[in-house]
């Protein structure tokens, strides 16, 4: 049966987790994302995972690689000074093509900021934090059953394209209290398990989707896992042409599935004359004020990015509007994303708000009122 | 019909999960739309703390609180930071133990609002004996003052949420601040 929560967020995400067939967490405390772990430490016992506390995040992400490998789902949960650490270890669960699931829940940033309050200045380091060449899949609840959805569906992405995910929450997300519903039944992706003999198994030969079938250790495979540029064998490779061919079908899982990947939603915008683009909390912020100016008559229209990386290019770029607001809670980020792919066909304008609080409807109303 | 609610006190004093009840209440119980989130410092005992919870027919967007309907305050310092963003003819609700109005009394006078004293801590120490219920104290207080949820949901929130084995405590607690008079 369908169960009725009144939870926060992070708790949703926990919940999430274990749906998903997560059985294994590493992690380290971090505000605002502690009652992950939390709830965590609580419930994977008590489906046969594991859960251990960490000394920091390297060793956290470090330990949720080698679960992976170990044919377990596997998931850390962190705040922006723990995802910094996290960086070089993203970079090798991309080139070893190591299915996790990282969260990290925004606080005030840079640096330690402010641990209690939202913020969403991570959203470049989802995309580019780690050195080189990468697609990662990142995703952004704004709401408690979001938190809930979006954490199963990071695990299925994870699982079926072999590619870490990010879960782009924030403060807010994690922390607010709404009533969501647990179905009982999800749609959970199985990881594929190779056929054939361990003789003929090439680990990194790539399957039509880019992807190849994952061996855990213990199975009888002899798997070689290494960041370095390697051969569909898994032994280190100097070949230009193999590390070409690598880096080219790793980000190639990610964009050429961006039908399978990327979902926004949109509302208003058919008769638009402005269109609010926004992900996580504030997208609470813009429903709010759409709402507000359409009992004004002014024609206005909201698009909400859930998955942030892969970018949702055509969506966005297939706007018939004159102006666009991006509002974000950092000082401009996704905005010259948008930028990028809407080019000149409309004005594109930041609303960036720092420091913890939640724009409100009516000062996002003014300023439109102001520039437009 | 939209209800606004902030309850402000210092960390330990369980004014989050006061806010986490009524919120439970109205959305599980009481078959609304409720929101509830929280403010609170790096500390984990003493510092500000605060518990917002909206209560709504309809779909509830913003999920934060710019004026509320009612504010509840159990320290001094929650009494002086939020009594400005009250609603005219708001409803204020006090534990005077813990907050001064004389401080206050000009703008109450001028905003017409309605004054509750509720000495929820001293209730809880001395009729329940147990000091830290003093919070479902007061939800039995803002029940009876607000009607912001229904008795029967405040009491089966409550069971739902406090630890097995304290239930009959809370409700105990919850119907000593219900069982209060305020005409």
């Amino acid at each position: 049966m369908t169960k009725e929560l009144f939870i926060q967020g992070n708790q949703a995400c926990s919940m999430g987790a274990i749906e998903a067939g997560c059985r294994f967490f590493a992690g380290y405390p971090i505000t605002p994302s502690t009652e992950i772990a939390e709830d965590l430490a609580i419930s994977l016992p008590k489906v046969g995972g594991s859960f251990i506390q960490m000394e920091d995040e390297l060793s956290a992400i470090g330990a949720i690689i080698g679960a992976s490998w170990s044919g377990l789902k596997s998931m850390t949960a962190t705040s922006g000074p723990g995802f910094s650490l996290m960086q070089e270890n993203i970079g090798f669960a991309h080139m070893s093509e190591t299915p996790i699931v990282i969260v990290n829940v925004q606080r005030g940033s840079p640096s330690t900021g402010q641990p209690t309050m939202t913020g969403q200045g991570d959203m470049m380091q989802a995309r580019w934090g780690s050195h080189g060449d990468y697609e990662p899949i990142a995703i952004s609840p704004s709401s408690v059953q979001e938190f809930f959805d979006f954490t199963v569906k990071g695990f299925n992405l994870s699982e079926k394209y072999r590619v870490p995910v990010i879960l782009l929450a924030d403060e807010i997300v994690g922390h607010m209290r709404e009533r969501v519903l647990i179905p009982d039944k999800t749609e959970i992706f199985k990881r594929v398990a190779p056929y054939e003999n361990s003789s003929d198994f090439l680990p990194f030969k790539a399957d039509e989707n880019g992807t190849s079938p994952m061996p855990a250790f213990g199975d009888g495979y002899k798997v070689h896992i290494t960041g370095l540029t390697h051969g569909e064998l898994g032994y280190p490779s100097s070949s230009p042409d193999d590390h070409s061919n690598l880096v080219r079908r790793l980000t190639n899982k990610t964009l050429k599935n961006r039908k399978d990947i990327v979902s926004v939603d949109l509302k208003y915008c058919d008769d638009a004359d402005i269109v609010l683009i926004s992900y996580g909390s504030p997208v609470r912020s813009i429903i709010e004020t759409v709402k507000l100016a359409r009992e004004e008559g002014i024609k206005i229209g909201y698009l909400k990015i859930n998955t942030i990386w892969p970018f949702p290019e055509e969506e966005i770029a297939k706007l018939n509007c004159d102006d666009i607001f991006v509002v974000e809670l950092n000082l401009g980020q996704i905005v010259y994303e948008v930028e990028r792919v809407v080019k000149s066909n409309a004005n594109v304008h930041l609303i960036g708000e720092i420091g913890g609080r939640l724009p409100k409807p009516t000062d996002i109303l003014d300023k439109i009122k102001d520039l437009v | 019909m939209k209800k606004e609610i902030r309850i402000g006190g210092f960390g330990g004093q369980g004014v989050i999960l006061s806010g986490v009840i009524i919120g439970k209440a109205a959305a599980l119980f009481d078959r609304k739309n409720s929101i509830q989130s929280q403010s609170y410092g790096p500390e984990a005992r003493g510092g500000a703390s605060k518990s917002e919870v909206i209560i709504s027919d309809e779909e509830i967007n913003y999920p934060k609180i710019q004026n509320p309907d009612v504010l509840v305050a159990i320290s001094h310092e929650a009494l002086l930071k939020y009594h400005t963003d009250l609603k005219r003819n708001g409803i204020l609700i006090v534990d005077p133990d813990l907050a001064h109005m004389s401080e206050i009394s000009e703008f109450i006078e001028k905003n017409e609002i309605k004054v509750y004293q509720a000495k929820v801590t001293k209730i809880a120490t001395e009729e329940i004996g147990l000091r830290i219920v003093a919070n479902i104290v007061m939800i039995g207080v803002i029940t009876k003052i607000t009607n912001i949820i229904s008795v029967d949901s405040a009491k089966k929130a409550i069971i739902d949420t406090v630890p097995k084995g304290t239930e009959e405590k809370n409700i105990k607690a919850f119907d000593a601040g219900y069982n209060l008079d305020f005409n």
